[in-house]
């Protein structure tokens, strides 16, 4: 029994990272029905952002966000900027197959630049320390510290949306992007706020990701995979939803991969597709 | 207060606009009047920065703004009660009101004045958008255009879809917006409103002025001839 | 007045004659070519029956799919299937691993339709993602390692490289030809006015959601074949192989550059990137670089692709689907030519 509790609990913590990655999808569908098929690599591309700042001010990698972040963030303005917001305005061809491309770019350029070994983030103890909790379930310090910073961001992201005027210009945004210009709101510049935001999101979810297993320059699409079924079955409209699907989903792969290892991400997939198939709006959708 | 000057648009290869000169004073109420497909929510984008236009073809206190962005517009003093009202689903009442001071323009209209202005709107403030009657969200869209503190205020087309007592309350709280000094444009489908309560009309026909003048100068008919382009 | 209603473009006509002639030199390649000049060719088939399927689904049907590699590889494993463990004549399963895929096709359209837009995108690509794991973990189809195909080896190799090479061309011909055929008819102006306004469209009576169904299932038999030709070609099949998103990347490549919604676009498509696989063959992952960066340009720029620009410019439409009308003045004297009105 302690077994089955324990792949719980793991799932659950796995699900905080999934969160993590899943946040700034959602962020971005939110606010301009933007599917970046790009965002795995992206969360890739910031592991490798993380792990050159570590080495070359020898800054442990969480140490490492606070240059991280903000150069993530510049990114993502830029990005959108520059490039993403003129795929936007209706035919959903376009940003499709450009965030398709740039995902080809930046998993090749990554191969070119580090090659294809594997890499990873040291903590330097804290990944191996735990909690011992009752009935032989061990807790690892680490993975509920990521459990945490998911909850805390998911709640910083509600609170921006219900209660700033950003998070307003954000949801009328989503409404009428049309009528959101009259209010003297620049919605280039507010895409471009949205996708940098998105971006510094990602850099979290990249050290915590880096530390947590070894990475390599082609391990984007999985990480957009996992990201993207954790949005769909929490639901649309709702970072609530979110957070609650990426721990379905890490639930559904923890005890898959205790059933059989080859199983784990298997099962994660066809949790998904169950969702799909009897609660196609998501388990926690946002009735607007 | 704002002129155009040759103003044409286009939706791609359509032309929807075929030259529009008008002047507006300040202080003055406007009334823009046409068939559907005249070119009047046309002119209106153009003006509020929606559809793009020559920078010559618009002037505002002197100033050339065609071609500027909806924001920048907005920014400047020109704020629009789009038709159809366009309440954000998304947001209440109140935060619908609030975003339409997101631009944080100088001036005496803030919440509590648009509340006074139109009292049911308190009630339901924290209200959706989407619960108020066709009249209580044409007065929000009216209110949320007012948190912008404009200068020069259009309406769009208001009493569309609105019982004629529901028209009459709304219309009755434009002279309290015009004592403030803000310069109203009025575009109207009811003409006889529109006449009444303007002191300068436009009339469009197939994207073309077909008649302007003082509004107590112009008959019936001369306005129904312009307007059909009969 | 008189009005007649033209199909054919003078371009047309000229392209028919020149594609039959080049199709008759081609045929005879088995007996005077090189065996690499084959095995490219029938890749060249391939990817252009895979383009021209995706642009039938994405750039006529209006439906973006990133997972069209689930059919590919089920049709490839159908062939290994069938072949070694039902014995049926590996080249007839080429054609039967289409039907499997279009079969295939139904559940899984009944699971992915219930997503629009982007998020339909990426469920496809999940989807895609599932059967390659499901395969990957049955050991009878060799597991993650994959298999050799052991139906092949009662040929001689002339036979099966000049047969397989025969079968790709009929492939490469059938797709193109199929596609065309089909917006020629009123299935197509169904299709086509589908891609324009969907709410029009459903106005006028269309099915919509049958439609779509029914070019999904097109779509998904057209890379079953692709992909049991791919495989039969190689004579070795893996999971990473068959369901790998590169294929999908490389045929977005093919069809956003050559032009998507044309049916010379994939042509011209797949020709530009044995082009530039050629040049860049040193260049390692660079190549891929340049690649999606010019696709990415491409769709920013010149949304309409290689050919669509082409097509705008010079009026030129090898595959004409649609229909012109022809207005004749009556009086020769005073207006003595005929106006062409193009819908």
């Amino acid at each position: 029994m302690a077994g089955w509790a324990d792949t719980v609990i793991q799932g659950v913590l796995l699900g905080g990272l999934y969160a993590l990655f899943a946040m700034g999808l959602s962020l971005i569908f939110g606010v301009m029905r933007l599917v970046n098929i790009a965002h795995g690599d992206l969360i890739v591309l910031a592991a490798y952002l993380a792990l050159v700042v570590v080495d070359a001010t020898g800054l442990g990698p969480i140490s490492a966000l606070a240059v991280c972040v903000p150069l993530m963030f510049l990114f993502g303005y830029a990005l959108q900027r520059g490039l993403l917001n003129f795929t936007l305005g209706g035919d959903i061809l376009p940003p499709l197959l450009v965030t398709f491309g740039l995902s080809i770019i930046i998993q090749n350029g990554l191969l070119e630049l580090f090659s294809a070994d594997p890499r990873a983030l040291r903590l330097g103890g804290l990944e191996t320390q735990s909690f011992r909790l009752g009935a032989g379930i061990v807790v690892g310090q680490f993975p509920l510290l990521v459990l945490g910073v998911a909850i805390a961001l998911t709640v910083g992201i509600e609170l921006l949306f219900a209660y700033t005027p950003l998070g307003r210009a954000f949801r009328a945004t989503s409404d009428d992007p049309e009528a959101v210009r009259l209010m003297g709101v620049n919605d280039r510049h507010l895409y471009a706020l949205a996708m940098g935001i998105a971006l510094t999101i990602v850099s979290v979810a990249a050290v915590f990701y880096g530390v947590r297993t070894t990475f390599g320059p082609s391990d984007g699409p999985d990480r957009l995979l996992f990201a993207f079924e954790s949005v769909i079955i929490g639901g649309l409209g709702s970072f609530w939803g979110t957070l609650a699907g990426g721990i379905v989903l890490g639930i559904a792969q923890a005890v898959g991969f205790r059933l059989d290892p080859g199983w784990g991400v298997l099962t994660g997939h066809l949790a998904f597709l169950a969702v799909l198939l009897f609660k196609p709006s998501g388990l926690f959708p946002r009735t607007r | 207060m704002l002129s155009t000057h040759h103003l044409t648009a286009f939706y791609g290869d359509f032309q929807a606009l075929f030259g529009i000169d008008l002047e507006i004073s300040a202080g003055e109420v406007m009334a823009i009047i046409g068939a559907n497909g005249a070119g009047k929510s046309t002119l209106l984008k153009a003006v509020t920065g929606l559809v793009p236009a020559r920078r010559e073809a618009v002037r505002f206190e002197g100033q050339p703004i065609g071609g500027r962005g909806a924001y920048e517009i907005l920014a400047l003093g020109i704020a629009m009660v789009p038709e159809g009202r366009r309440l954000f689903p998304s947001l209440s009442v109140e935060e619908n009101l609030m975003l339409g001071g997101y631009c944080k323009r100088p001036g005496a209209w803030n919440l509590q004045r648009v509340y006074q202005l139109f009292p049911m709107l308190r009630e339901k403030r924290l209200a959706p958008s989407t619960s108020l009657s066709g009249g209580q969200q044409q007065m929000a869209s009216i209110a949320r255009a007012l948190m912008s503190n404009p200068k020069l205020l259009i309406c769009d087309e208001m009493s569309l879809g609105l019982a004629p007592i529901v028209i009459k309350d709304i219309y009755d709280a434009l002279p309290s917006i015009a004592a403030e000094g803000i310069t109203l444009i009025i575009v109207e489908q009811d003409v006889g409103l529109a006449m009444r309560v303007s002191n300068r009309l436009y009339c469009l026909q197939e994207g073309r002025v077909s008649l302007s003048g003082k509004s107590q100068e112009l008959t019936r008919e001369q306005v129904s001839q312009a307007y059909f382009g009969i | 007045m008189s009005v007649t209603v033209e199909r054919s473009t003078r371009a047309s006509r000229i392209g028919a004659v020149a594609g039959t002639a080049s199709l008759v030199v081609l045929g005879s390649l088995p007996w005077w070519g090189d065996s690499s000049w084959m095995r490219a060719i029938v890749e060249f088939a391939c990817l252009l029956a895979l383009a021209q399927m995706w642009n039938l689904l994405a750039g006529y049907g209006g439906v973006v799919s990133i997972g069209q590699q689930a059919f590919l590889g089920l049709g490839g494993y159908a062939l290994f299937v069938l072949a070694d463990h039902a014995h049926i004549n590996p080249f007839v399963c080429v054609p039967l691993a289409g039907l499997i895929a279009a079969a295939a096709a139904f559940p899984t359209a009944w699971i992915v339709f219930r997503l629009r837009g982007g998020y339909f995108a990426v469920g496809t690509w999940a989807v895609a993602e599932v059967y390659r794991l499901l395969i990957a973990n049955a050991s009878f189809l060799g597991g993650g390692s994959g298999k050799s195909l052991a139906a092949v080896r009662g040929f001689s190799k002339a036979v099966r490289e000049s047969t397989t090479y025969w079968l790709a061309l009929a492939v490469a011909v059938a797709a193109v030809l199929v596609v065309y055929l089909l917006l020629r008819s009123r299935h197509g102006l169904a299709l086509t006015s589908i891609r324009d306004s969907e709410r029009a469209a459903a106005s006028q009576g269309i099915d919509i959601g049958a439609t779509k169904l029914w070019v999904y299932i097109a779509s998904a038999a057209g890379c079953g074949l692709a992909g049991a030709l791919y495989f039969l070609n190689t004579v070795r099949i893996s999971p990473d192989a068959a369901f790998n998103v590169g294929w999908t990347a490389n045929i977005i490549f093919i069809v956003v550059i050559g032009g998507i919604g044309t049916i010379e676009g994939p042509i011209v498509g797949t020709l530009l990137f044995f082009l530039l696989r050629g040049a860049l063959a040193d260049y390692g992952a660079t190549y891929l670089i340049v690649l999606g960066a010019v696709a990415v340009a491409v769709m920013v720029k010149f949304p309409r692709g290689l050919w669509g620009f082409v097509q705008e410019r010079f009026d030129l439409r090898f595959f004409p689907v649609q229909r012109r009308i022809r207005l004749e003045a009556a009086e020769a004297t005073e207006s003595p030519g005929a106006a062409n009105l193009r819908p």
